[in-house]
């Protein structure tokens, strides 16, 4: 495997803020790589470091070879890009959106053409070509959007937050597109998400990023298997107490988290019956009580003791800074 | 040039399938020609230049529509820094000069046919352009005043982060530039302390300019007013790329 994306102690400060924190990886060739993390984790700000937009405070990457800041159209050439936010001209049909990204990557007349074509029959808006963008829907944006960042054959294609806003089954449907892209043109993907079903699905492999670190990077099925078994949940107004109780050698971790508990541990159908009877032995009260397989939502919670929707909220309000709760 | 071409070409597309925009900027115009010109018709006299009002307010007109449609569409790169295209533009491997440049000749191109069809509806109102040479210098004076203020509203819009202040600009800058430019009134009637001022405005000459093309007449040397505005347009140019190339997103 050849290496497509070199990322050695990657840095971009903005004041006060380290925004991307020392970050070093290699994305191989023909992978699909997710970065996962909350809003403000710092993905943006590396695709935008990655695509030459932004540039590092320290550190370098390069991509097939080329280095960042050295050659920017280098570059420029090798990689396409879908923003986060849109960004097609609303007033041009979806064929003159494509048509001016042709012309910008200097793509000769009757190549454009007929790559123009072929990408909008891949993402299915070939009957709506000469329609003005403003009357497509997000997802058939997106598709656009999609189809525009392969239109000059890179082999590097940036996806940052590409279903955010689509409803699920549009969502669904994106990812079928950019699985088989990435299958049958062997395009390198790599794509920001805060969604942890979109990671698992998609990803080859997974950096989980939080307050501009790398806190684990692997496959999603390794991550998974690291919680250590299945995730029961246990609802209980006094989750203290379930803590307490569950100090057996066949309990991977414990995690009190409000006013639930976490409990990893091997084959939890076997042993649920032993749990319920030793917290009513306890009289500890349970509300409710489920078992499931361990998601990547999971391992976040794992790493960061918290899960990712209250990490959002911490950066909204800035209330105060990364904290373990847990250690090992 | 090809990247040019495409700039400008957006920029065509856009222009030709916004009718609303394409008939608002001709209204004003035309609508200061009608009121004010019919209106005032009669009871200004303007010696020493055919002592028709008409007749010399239709320069001016020209010139406004060609200063307002310029200046909005340099403006207008907010829009597409807001909504997202201009960063499109930026990322591919193009330099940022030829944006600007593509930006620039698209603006320049549709101010100057806004004021074309303020040209062409003042044949009905009383406009004889007999010198074809005349009618070249006029044109030659629009397309300075389109390029240059299209430029100077990309220098602004580079400083700008969102629409709010594109009012203030127009009511405090734009204006301002165009009152003082004598498309409404001879130069040489205004108080004699606000005669430097006048000299001052750049756009002074573009209206000078085109009056000698249409009218034969004028209150500035016309090759003075080709000077002017000319290296105007190169200053500004250069000004508007320079500030184009620092555009952070």
């Amino acid at each position: 495997m050849t290496i497509a994306i070199h990322i050695e102690n990657l840095t971009r400060r903005f004041n006060d803020l380290v925004a991307v924190d020392n970050i070093s990886f290699d994305i191989e060739h023909g992978e699909i790589f997710g970065l996962l993390g909350p809003n403000g984790a710092g993905k943006t700000t590396t695709l935008s470091m990655l695509s030459t937009m932004l540039k590092p405070t320290s550190g370098s990457a390069t991509i097939n070879g080329i280095d960042i800041e050295r050659d920017e159209d280098g570059v420029r050439k090798s990689i396409g890009i879908v923003f986060q936010d849109q960004s097609l001209d609303e007033e041009l049909t979806a064929w003159e959106n494509m048509d001016f990204h042709g012309r910008l990557y200097r793509i000769p007349a009757d190549i454009r053409k007929q790559r123009i074509s072929e990408l909008l029959k891949l993402v299915e808006l070939e009957d709506r070509k000469n329609d003005i963008v403003k009357t497509f829907s997000g997802g058939m944006r997106r598709r656009l959007e999609i189809a525009r960042g392969l239109l000059h054959h890179p082999s590097v294609l940036f996806l940052d937050e590409p279903t955010l806003g689509l409803d699920p089954q549009t969502r669904n449907h994106l990812w079928q597109y950019i699985a088989t892209l990435a299958r049958e043109k062997g395009i390198t993907i790599i794509l920001t998400t805060h969604y942890m079903d979109e990671a698992d699905r998609l990803c080859n492999r997974v950096a989980i990023i939080d307050h501009g670190k790398i806190i684990a990077l692997d496959t999603p099925k390794n991550l998974k298997d690291g919680i250590g078994g299945d995730v029961v949940t246990i609802r209980s107004p006094d989750p203290a107490a379930i803590v307490a109780a569950l100090a057996e050698p066949w309990i991977t971790r414990v995690e009190q988290h409000n006013d639930e508990v976490i409990v990893s541990l091997q084959n939890a159908e076997q042993h649920i019956s032993t749990i319920v009877t030793l917290l009513n032995t306890q009289q500890v009260p349970i509300q409710s009580i489920a078992i499931h397989k361990p998601t990547l939502e999971d391992v976040f919670l794992s790493f960061t003791g918290k899960t990712i929707r209250e990490e959002e909220a911490d950066h909204k309000t800035n209330m105060r800074m990364y904290q373990r709760m847990v250690r090992h | 040039m090809d990247i040019i071409y495409t700039i400008w070409l957006r920029n065509m597309k856009r222009y030709i399938r916004s009718k609303s925009r394409i008939i608002g900027s001709i209204s004003m115009p035309l609508f200061f020609l009608l009121f004010l010109g019919f209106g005032l018709n009669s009871v200004v006299q303007l010696p020493g230049m055919g002592g028709n009002y008409i007749v010399f307010l239709i320069p001016g007109m020209v010139a406004m529509s060609v200063l307002f449609t310029s200046v909005f569409s340099g403006i207008q790169i907010i829009w597409d820094k807001q909504f997202g295209f201009l960063k499109e533009t930026l990322v591919a491997p193009v330099s940022r000069l030829e944006i600007m440049l593509g930006q620039t000749l698209g603006g320049a191109t549709t101010a100057v046919l806004q004021g074309f069809m303020i040209l062409v509806l003042s044949v009905f109102i009383g406009l004889h352009v007999s010198n074809p040479a005349g009618f070249l210098i006029a044109l030659g004076f629009m397309i300075l005043i389109g390029i240059s203020f299209t430029a100077f509203g990309i220098a602004i819009a580079s400083r700008m982060e969102d629409m709010t202040g594109f009012q203030l600009i127009m009511n405090f800058v734009v204006f301002p530039i165009f009152g003082l430019s004598g498309a409404l009134f001879p130069i040489s009637s205004l108080p004699a302390w606000m005669g430097p001022v006048t000299l001052l405005d750049p756009l002074t000459y573009g209206v000078e300019g085109i009056r000698y093309g249409l009218t034969g007449v004028s209150q500035v040397n016309p090759l003075v007013c080709a000077a002017v505005i000319g290296g105007f347009t190169v200053v500004m140019t250069v000004l508007g790329a320079f500030l184009f190339r620092k555009i952070k997103l």
